[in-house]
Protein backbone atom coordinates (compact mmCIF):
# COMPACT_ATOMS: atom_id res chain seq x y z
CA UNK A 1 0.00 0.00 0.00
CA UNK A 2 1.23 3.31 -1.03
CA UNK A 3 1.92 5.10 2.09
CA UNK A 4 1.87 9.04 0.00
CA UNK A 5 -0.26 10.08 -2.07
CA UNK A 6 1.03 11.60 -5.64
CA UNK A 7 -0.49 14.64 -6.08
CA UNK A 8 -0.83 16.94 -9.18
CA UNK A 9 -2.01 20.61 -9.55
CA UNK A 10 -2.43 21.87 -13.29
CA UNK A 11 -3.76 25.00 -14.67
CA UNK A 12 -3.66 26.00 -18.20
CA UNK A 13 -0.64 27.82 -17.96
CA UNK A 14 1.29 25.81 -16.36
CA UNK A 15 1.79 22.32 -14.34
CA UNK A 16 1.70 23.98 -10.41
CA UNK A 17 2.78 20.80 -8.61
CA UNK A 18 3.75 17.77 -9.42
CA UNK A 19 4.94 14.39 -6.93
CA UNK A 20 4.57 12.55 -3.87
CA UNK A 21 2.69 14.05 -0.61
CA UNK A 22 1.42 12.91 2.49
CA UNK A 23 -1.57 15.36 2.75
CA UNK A 24 -3.61 17.92 1.12
CA UNK A 25 -6.24 20.32 2.51
CA UNK A 26 -8.33 21.76 -0.32
CA UNK A 27 -11.90 24.16 0.02
CA UNK A 28 -14.09 21.88 -1.51
CA UNK A 29 -17.48 23.55 -3.01
CA UNK A 30 -19.51 22.51 -0.47
CA UNK A 31 -17.02 22.65 2.66
CA UNK A 32 -13.29 21.85 3.32
CA UNK A 33 -11.75 18.45 2.83
CA UNK A 34 -8.41 16.83 3.68
CA UNK A 35 -7.24 13.95 1.05
CA UNK A 36 -4.73 11.09 2.73
CA UNK A 37 -3.40 8.49 0.86
CA UNK A 38 -6.22 5.60 -0.08
CA UNK A 39 -8.50 8.03 -0.43
CA UNK A 40 -11.64 6.67 -1.77
CA UNK A 41 -12.46 8.14 -5.44
CA UNK A 42 -14.36 11.27 -4.71
CA UNK A 43 -14.91 14.28 -7.24
CA UNK A 44 -15.97 17.75 -6.37
CA UNK A 45 -15.85 21.08 -7.49
CA UNK A 46 -13.67 23.59 -5.48
CA UNK A 47 -14.30 27.12 -4.49
CA UNK A 48 -11.60 30.09 -4.74
CA UNK A 49 -9.42 29.33 -2.07
CA UNK A 50 -5.83 28.16 -1.18
CA UNK A 51 -4.91 24.31 -1.46
CA UNK A 52 -2.55 23.21 1.20
CA UNK A 53 -0.28 20.65 0.80
CA UNK A 54 1.75 19.14 3.76
CA UNK A 55 4.37 16.47 3.29
CA UNK A 56 6.92 15.36 6.08
CA UNK A 57 10.03 17.08 6.00
CA UNK A 58 9.10 19.96 3.97
CA UNK A 59 7.52 23.20 4.77
CA UNK A 60 4.07 23.57 3.56
CA UNK A 61 2.74 24.50 0.02
CA UNK A 62 -0.12 26.81 0.25
CA UNK A 63 -1.24 27.45 -4.01
CA UNK A 64 -4.10 29.90 -4.34
CA UNK A 65 -6.49 28.24 -6.97
CA UNK A 66 -9.38 29.88 -8.72
CA UNK A 67 -12.02 27.60 -10.66
CA UNK A 68 -10.45 24.26 -9.08
CA UNK A 69 -11.79 20.33 -9.79
CA UNK A 70 -10.50 17.68 -7.56
CA UNK A 71 -10.80 14.36 -8.67
CA UNK A 72 -9.57 11.55 -6.39
CA UNK A 73 -9.13 8.18 -7.97
CA UNK A 74 -6.89 5.57 -6.60
CA UNK A 75 -3.91 6.56 -8.67
CA UNK A 76 -3.78 9.68 -6.37
CA UNK A 77 -5.42 13.17 -6.32
CA UNK A 78 -5.46 15.83 -9.18
CA UNK A 79 -6.82 19.44 -9.02
CA UNK A 80 -7.37 21.03 -12.37
CA UNK A 81 -7.77 24.80 -11.64
CA UNK A 82 -8.52 27.73 -14.10
CA UNK A 83 -5.85 29.50 -12.50
CA UNK A 84 -3.20 28.75 -9.75
CA UNK A 85 -0.17 30.39 -8.08
CA UNK A 86 1.94 29.13 -5.12
CA UNK A 87 1.50 31.89 -2.78
CA UNK A 88 5.30 31.66 -1.55
CA UNK A 89 5.90 33.25 -5.29
CA UNK A 90 3.88 36.15 -4.90
CA UNK A 91 4.44 39.39 -3.09
CA UNK A 92 1.41 41.33 -2.12
CA UNK A 93 2.81 44.93 -3.11
CA UNK A 94 2.83 43.68 -6.95
CA UNK A 95 -0.49 42.14 -6.15
CA UNK A 96 -1.77 45.46 -4.48
CA UNK A 97 -0.16 47.56 -7.32
CA UNK A 98 -2.07 45.13 -10.21
CA UNK A 99 -5.29 45.80 -8.72
CA UNK A 100 -4.61 48.87 -8.60
CA UNK A 101 -3.40 49.32 -12.24
CA UNK A 102 -6.69 46.71 -13.30
CA UNK A 103 -8.91 49.25 -11.66
CA UNK A 104 -7.62 51.71 -13.70
CA UNK A 105 -8.01 50.25 -16.71
CA UNK A 106 -11.42 49.16 -16.25
CA UNK A 107 -12.45 52.73 -15.37
CA UNK A 108 -10.61 54.26 -18.36
CA UNK A 109 -12.78 51.71 -20.45
CA UNK A 110 -16.41 52.02 -22.54
CA UNK A 111 -19.15 50.51 -20.98
CA UNK A 112 -19.80 47.67 -22.97
CA UNK A 113 -16.17 47.16 -24.28
CA UNK A 114 -15.79 43.17 -24.57
CA UNK A 115 -13.62 41.88 -22.34
CA UNK A 116 -14.68 43.98 -19.37
CA UNK A 117 -16.28 41.08 -17.01
CA UNK A 118 -13.02 38.93 -17.56
CA UNK A 119 -11.13 42.31 -16.63
CA UNK A 120 -14.17 42.61 -13.37
CA UNK A 121 -13.17 38.76 -12.79
CA UNK A 122 -9.49 39.39 -13.08
CA UNK A 123 -10.25 41.78 -10.10
CA UNK A 124 -12.44 39.97 -8.03
CA UNK A 125 -9.58 37.02 -8.40
CA UNK A 126 -6.79 39.33 -7.43
CA UNK A 127 -8.41 40.26 -4.49
CA UNK A 128 -9.30 36.69 -3.03
CA UNK A 129 -5.58 35.87 -3.70
CA UNK A 130 -4.91 38.90 -1.90
CA UNK A 131 -6.72 38.41 0.95
CA UNK A 132 -5.28 35.08 1.38
CA UNK A 133 -1.69 36.03 1.52
CA UNK B 1 22.61 35.67 -73.26
CA UNK B 2 21.46 38.49 -70.96
CA UNK B 3 23.61 41.76 -70.29
CA UNK B 4 25.83 42.25 -67.76
CA UNK B 5 23.58 44.92 -66.75
CA UNK B 6 20.60 43.01 -66.61
CA UNK B 7 22.47 40.02 -64.55
CA UNK B 8 23.56 42.85 -62.02
CA UNK B 9 20.35 44.16 -61.74
CA UNK B 10 18.84 40.82 -60.82
CA UNK B 11 21.57 39.76 -58.83
CA UNK B 12 21.24 42.33 -56.36
CA UNK B 13 17.56 41.76 -56.25
CA UNK B 14 17.84 38.04 -55.46
CA UNK B 15 19.67 39.66 -52.67
CA UNK B 16 17.02 41.57 -51.37
CA UNK B 17 14.41 38.85 -51.14
CA UNK B 18 16.65 36.97 -49.82
CA UNK B 19 17.07 39.07 -47.02
CA UNK B 20 13.49 39.42 -46.16
CA UNK B 21 12.96 35.93 -46.25
CA UNK B 22 16.02 35.12 -44.13
CA UNK B 23 14.80 37.73 -41.78
CA UNK B 24 11.20 36.23 -41.67
CA UNK B 25 13.08 32.86 -40.95
CA UNK B 26 14.32 34.37 -37.88
CA UNK B 27 11.20 36.21 -36.25
CA UNK B 28 9.16 33.04 -36.74
CA UNK B 29 11.72 30.95 -35.39
CA UNK B 30 11.97 33.48 -32.46
CA UNK B 31 8.08 33.30 -32.48
CA UNK B 32 7.80 29.58 -32.79
CA UNK B 33 9.96 28.81 -29.34
CA UNK B 34 7.57 30.79 -27.42
CA UNK B 35 4.37 29.81 -29.24
CA UNK B 36 5.88 25.70 -28.70
CA UNK B 37 6.40 26.98 -25.15
CA UNK B 38 2.44 27.84 -24.83
CA UNK B 39 1.50 24.70 -26.66
CA UNK B 40 3.53 22.29 -24.84
CA UNK B 41 2.45 24.00 -21.34
CA UNK B 42 -0.83 23.54 -21.95
CA UNK B 43 -1.25 19.92 -22.63
CA UNK B 44 -0.94 18.48 -19.05
CA UNK B 45 -4.47 20.11 -17.73
CA UNK B 46 -6.03 19.29 -21.23
CA UNK B 47 -5.05 16.05 -21.13
CA UNK B 48 -5.74 15.86 -17.36
CA UNK B 49 -9.56 17.24 -18.00
CA UNK B 50 -10.02 15.07 -20.64
CA UNK B 51 -9.00 12.08 -18.79
CA UNK B 52 -11.67 13.70 -16.26
CA UNK B 53 -14.13 13.57 -18.47
CA UNK B 54 -13.46 10.18 -20.09
CA UNK B 55 -14.09 8.87 -16.21
CA UNK B 56 -17.08 10.57 -15.90
CA UNK B 57 -18.80 10.03 -18.99
CA UNK B 58 -17.87 6.30 -18.29
CA UNK B 59 -19.64 6.52 -15.54
CA UNK B 60 -22.62 8.73 -16.59
CA UNK B 61 -23.05 6.14 -19.37
CA UNK B 62 -23.29 3.35 -16.79
CA UNK B 63 -25.86 5.36 -15.24
CA UNK B 64 -27.85 4.90 -17.99
CA UNK B 65 -29.80 8.63 -17.92
CA UNK B 66 -29.01 11.13 -20.96
CA UNK B 67 -26.62 13.86 -18.85
CA UNK B 68 -26.26 17.20 -20.16
CA UNK B 69 -26.68 18.02 -23.41
CA UNK B 70 -23.29 19.10 -24.45
CA UNK B 71 -22.10 15.52 -23.84
CA UNK B 72 -25.32 13.65 -25.19
CA UNK B 73 -25.87 15.48 -28.10
CA UNK B 74 -29.30 16.63 -29.51
CA UNK B 75 -30.43 13.38 -30.80
CA UNK B 76 -29.74 14.60 -34.14
CA UNK B 77 -26.74 14.62 -36.57
CA UNK B 78 -28.07 16.40 -39.31
CA UNK B 79 -26.74 19.64 -39.03
CA UNK B 80 -22.70 19.78 -38.66
CA UNK B 81 -20.68 22.98 -37.85
CA UNK B 82 -17.05 22.79 -39.09
CA UNK B 83 -14.52 25.33 -37.33
CA UNK B 84 -11.85 25.58 -39.81
CA UNK B 85 -8.24 27.14 -37.85
CA UNK B 86 -6.06 28.40 -40.01
CA UNK B 87 -3.09 31.35 -39.64
CA UNK B 88 -3.70 34.79 -40.35
CA UNK B 89 -0.95 35.05 -42.49
CA UNK B 90 0.58 33.51 -45.39
CA UNK B 91 3.93 32.88 -46.55
CA UNK B 92 3.82 29.70 -44.24
CA UNK B 93 4.83 27.04 -46.75
CA UNK B 94 1.41 24.39 -47.26
CA UNK B 95 0.09 25.24 -43.86
CA UNK B 96 -2.75 27.06 -44.62
CA UNK B 97 -3.38 25.16 -47.74
CA UNK B 98 -3.38 21.66 -46.16
CA UNK B 99 -5.63 22.59 -43.50
CA UNK B 100 -8.24 23.79 -46.16
CA UNK B 101 -7.64 20.54 -47.84
CA UNK B 102 -9.05 18.01 -44.98
CA UNK B 103 -11.93 20.78 -44.28
CA UNK B 104 -12.79 20.21 -48.07
CA UNK B 105 -12.29 16.97 -47.75
CA UNK B 106 -14.51 17.11 -44.51
CA UNK B 107 -17.18 19.08 -45.98
CA UNK B 108 -17.68 16.76 -49.17
CA UNK B 109 -18.18 13.32 -46.87
CA UNK B 110 -20.70 15.15 -45.16
CA UNK B 111 -22.90 16.77 -47.75
CA UNK B 112 -22.16 13.30 -49.50
CA UNK B 113 -24.15 11.87 -46.41
CA UNK B 114 -27.10 14.50 -47.03
CA UNK B 115 -25.77 16.69 -44.27
CA UNK B 116 -26.23 20.29 -43.68
CA UNK B 117 -23.09 21.81 -43.35
CA UNK B 118 -22.29 25.28 -41.90
CA UNK B 119 -18.63 26.58 -41.28
CA UNK B 120 -17.37 29.43 -38.86
CA UNK B 121 -14.06 30.25 -40.08
CA UNK B 122 -11.44 31.13 -37.79
CA UNK B 123 -8.18 32.61 -39.20
CA UNK B 124 -8.56 34.94 -42.57
CA UNK B 125 -6.24 33.19 -44.74
CA UNK B 126 -9.22 29.73 -44.31
CA UNK B 127 -11.80 32.49 -45.04
CA UNK B 128 -10.25 33.24 -48.42
CA UNK B 129 -9.41 29.77 -49.20
CA UNK B 130 -13.00 28.61 -48.77
CA UNK B 131 -14.62 31.86 -49.52
CA UNK B 132 -14.84 30.48 -52.96
CA UNK B 133 -16.50 27.70 -52.98
CA UNK B 134 -18.36 27.66 -49.85
CA UNK B 135 -19.01 31.35 -49.06
CA UNK B 136 -22.86 30.31 -48.74
CA UNK B 137 -22.23 27.75 -45.68
CA UNK B 138 -20.40 30.77 -43.64
CA UNK B 139 -22.13 31.14 -40.20
CA UNK B 140 -19.40 33.57 -38.79
CA UNK B 141 -15.47 34.31 -38.62
CA UNK B 142 -12.93 34.71 -35.69
CA UNK B 143 -10.51 37.07 -36.21
CA UNK B 144 -7.44 36.46 -34.52
CA UNK B 145 -5.16 39.17 -35.60
CA UNK B 146 -5.67 41.33 -32.77
CA UNK B 147 -4.28 38.80 -30.20
CA UNK B 148 -1.17 39.77 -28.79
CA UNK B 149 1.37 37.27 -28.44
CA UNK B 150 -0.05 33.21 -27.57
CA UNK B 151 -2.62 34.98 -25.17
CA UNK B 152 -5.74 33.35 -26.88
CA UNK B 153 -7.38 32.73 -23.81
CA UNK B 154 -10.06 35.46 -24.05
CA UNK B 155 -10.51 34.30 -27.91
CA UNK B 156 -11.49 30.39 -27.24
CA UNK B 157 -13.57 31.60 -24.18
CA UNK B 158 -15.45 34.05 -26.73
CA UNK B 159 -15.49 31.18 -28.92
CA UNK B 160 -16.77 28.28 -26.16
CA UNK B 161 -19.40 30.70 -25.46
CA UNK B 162 -20.52 31.30 -28.83
CA UNK B 163 -20.52 27.64 -29.89
CA UNK B 164 -22.84 27.07 -26.54
CA UNK B 165 -25.29 29.90 -27.44
CA UNK B 166 -25.32 28.24 -31.11
CA UNK B 167 -25.98 24.58 -29.80
CA UNK B 168 -29.14 25.67 -26.94
CA UNK B 169 -30.48 27.43 -29.73
CA UNK B 170 -30.73 24.44 -31.98
CA UNK B 171 -28.71 26.22 -34.79
CA UNK B 172 -26.25 22.53 -35.17
CA UNK B 173 -26.20 19.14 -33.91
CA UNK B 174 -22.65 18.35 -34.00
CA UNK B 175 -19.69 20.64 -33.70
CA UNK B 176 -15.56 19.86 -35.94
CA UNK B 177 -12.61 22.08 -35.23
CA UNK B 178 -10.43 20.92 -38.22
CA UNK B 179 -6.69 22.38 -37.20
CA UNK B 180 -3.46 21.63 -38.11
CA UNK B 181 -1.84 19.80 -34.74
CA UNK B 182 1.53 20.56 -34.35
CA UNK B 183 3.89 17.14 -34.14
CA UNK B 184 7.33 18.81 -34.69
CA UNK B 185 8.81 21.74 -36.48
CA UNK B 186 8.66 19.30 -39.71
CA UNK B 187 5.36 17.86 -39.36
CA UNK B 188 2.25 19.66 -38.58
CA UNK B 189 -0.47 17.28 -38.91
CA UNK B 190 -4.41 18.46 -40.18
CA UNK B 191 -6.98 17.21 -37.83
CA UNK B 192 -10.27 17.30 -36.65
CA UNK B 193 -11.58 17.15 -33.31
CA UNK B 194 -15.21 16.47 -32.64
CA UNK B 195 -16.38 19.40 -29.86
CA UNK B 196 -19.96 18.68 -29.85
CA UNK B 197 -21.55 16.37 -28.27
CA UNK B 198 -17.93 16.38 -26.49
CA UNK B 199 -15.89 13.03 -26.99
CA UNK B 200 -12.87 12.50 -24.99
CA UNK B 201 -10.29 10.92 -26.78
CA UNK B 202 -9.78 7.04 -26.75
CA UNK B 203 -6.56 6.68 -25.95
CA UNK B 204 -7.64 8.89 -22.75
CA UNK B 205 -6.21 7.31 -19.89
CA UNK B 206 -8.97 5.69 -17.66
CA UNK B 207 -8.35 4.92 -14.05
CA UNK B 208 -9.08 1.55 -12.45
CA UNK B 209 -11.44 2.17 -9.25
CA UNK B 210 -10.79 -1.64 -8.30
CA UNK B 211 -14.70 -1.48 -7.98
CA UNK B 212 -14.60 1.17 -5.72
CA UNK B 213 -17.63 3.85 -6.16
CA UNK B 214 -17.20 7.69 -7.01
CA UNK B 215 -18.74 10.25 -4.47
CA UNK B 216 -19.62 13.15 -6.08
CA UNK B 217 -20.00 16.76 -4.17
CA UNK B 218 -22.13 18.49 -5.48
CA UNK B 219 -23.53 15.86 -8.07
CA UNK B 220 -22.93 14.12 -10.61
CA UNK B 221 -24.53 16.14 -13.22
CA UNK B 222 -23.48 19.52 -11.48
CA UNK B 223 -20.14 18.34 -11.73
CA UNK B 224 -20.02 18.04 -15.67
CA UNK B 225 -22.69 21.00 -16.39
CA UNK B 226 -19.22 22.82 -14.90
CA UNK B 227 -16.90 20.79 -16.47
CA UNK B 228 -17.68 20.51 -19.70
CA UNK B 229 -17.99 24.03 -20.93
CA UNK B 230 -14.54 24.17 -19.57
CA UNK B 231 -13.79 21.12 -21.70
CA UNK B 232 -15.03 23.04 -24.39
CA UNK B 233 -12.68 26.19 -24.39
CA UNK B 234 -10.17 23.75 -23.33
CA UNK B 235 -10.39 22.25 -26.37
CA UNK B 236 -10.53 25.28 -28.89
CA UNK B 237 -7.68 27.31 -26.54
CA UNK B 238 -5.19 23.81 -27.45
CA UNK B 239 -6.09 23.99 -31.00
CA UNK B 240 -5.38 27.35 -30.95
CA UNK B 241 -2.19 27.07 -29.34
CA UNK B 242 -1.22 23.93 -31.60
CA UNK B 243 -2.03 25.89 -34.92
CA UNK B 244 -0.28 29.05 -34.11
CA UNK B 245 3.30 27.18 -33.10
CA UNK B 246 2.04 25.06 -36.95
CA UNK B 247 2.24 28.38 -38.30
CA UNK B 248 5.76 29.51 -37.04
CA UNK B 249 7.13 26.05 -37.76
CA UNK B 250 5.86 26.17 -41.16
CA UNK B 251 6.38 29.33 -41.73
CA UNK B 252 10.26 29.13 -40.82
CA UNK B 253 10.76 26.22 -43.10
CA UNK B 254 9.18 27.57 -45.49
CA UNK B 255 11.26 30.70 -45.35
CA UNK B 256 14.36 28.67 -44.50
CA UNK B 257 13.58 26.76 -48.05
CA UNK B 258 13.12 29.94 -49.75
CA UNK B 259 16.40 31.24 -48.77
CA UNK B 260 18.32 28.13 -49.55
CA UNK B 261 16.90 28.72 -53.04
CA UNK B 262 17.59 32.21 -53.37
CA UNK B 263 21.51 31.38 -52.37
CA UNK B 264 21.16 29.16 -55.14
CA UNK B 265 19.69 31.24 -57.34
CA UNK B 266 22.28 33.94 -55.95
CA UNK B 267 25.29 31.33 -56.89
CA UNK B 268 23.76 30.31 -60.92
CA UNK B 269 23.73 34.07 -61.71
CA UNK B 270 27.17 35.29 -60.48
CA UNK B 271 28.53 32.47 -62.56
CA UNK B 272 26.80 33.61 -65.21
CA UNK B 273 27.31 37.25 -64.60
CA UNK B 274 31.51 36.33 -64.56
CA UNK B 275 31.56 34.10 -67.61
CA UNK B 276 29.47 37.21 -69.44
CA UNK B 277 32.10 39.22 -68.17
CA UNK B 278 35.39 36.91 -69.19
CA UNK B 279 33.56 36.63 -72.33
CA UNK B 280 33.14 40.43 -72.85
CA UNK B 281 37.17 40.80 -72.03
CA UNK B 282 38.65 38.03 -74.46
CA UNK B 283 36.15 39.84 -77.30
CA UNK B 284 37.74 43.00 -76.18
CA UNK B 285 41.32 41.63 -75.74
CA UNK B 286 40.60 39.99 -79.58
CA UNK B 287 39.56 43.46 -80.93
CA UNK B 288 42.94 44.75 -79.87
CA UNK B 289 44.91 42.25 -81.21
CA UNK B 290 43.95 42.07 -84.52
CA UNK B 291 43.69 45.25 -85.17
CA UNK B 292 47.25 46.10 -83.97
CA UNK B 293 47.85 42.72 -85.91
CA UNK B 294 46.48 44.07 -89.14
CA UNK B 295 49.04 46.99 -89.04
Amino acid sequence: MADTLSFSLVSPASEVFSGEVDHVIAPGAEGEFGVLPNHAPFMTTLKNGVVRILSTGKDDMRVFARGGFADVTPAGLTILAEEAVDLASVAPEEIDSEIERSRLELKSRGDDEPGNARLVEHISYLEDLRAAI
Amino acid sequence: MASLKELKGRISSVKSTQKITKAKQMVAAAKLKRAQEAAEASRPYAARLAAVIANLTAAAASGGEGGPKLLSGSGREDTHLLLVMTAERGLCGGFNANTVKRAKQEIGELRAAGKTVKIITIGKKGREQLGREYGDMFVDHVDLSDVKGNDFTEAALGLGRELARRFEDGEFDVATLVFSEFRNVLSQVPVTRQLIPAKPPEDAETIDLKGAIYEYEPSEEEILETLLPRYLNTQILSGMLESAAGEQAASMTAMDNATRNAGELIDDLSLQYNRARQAQITKELIEIISGAEAL
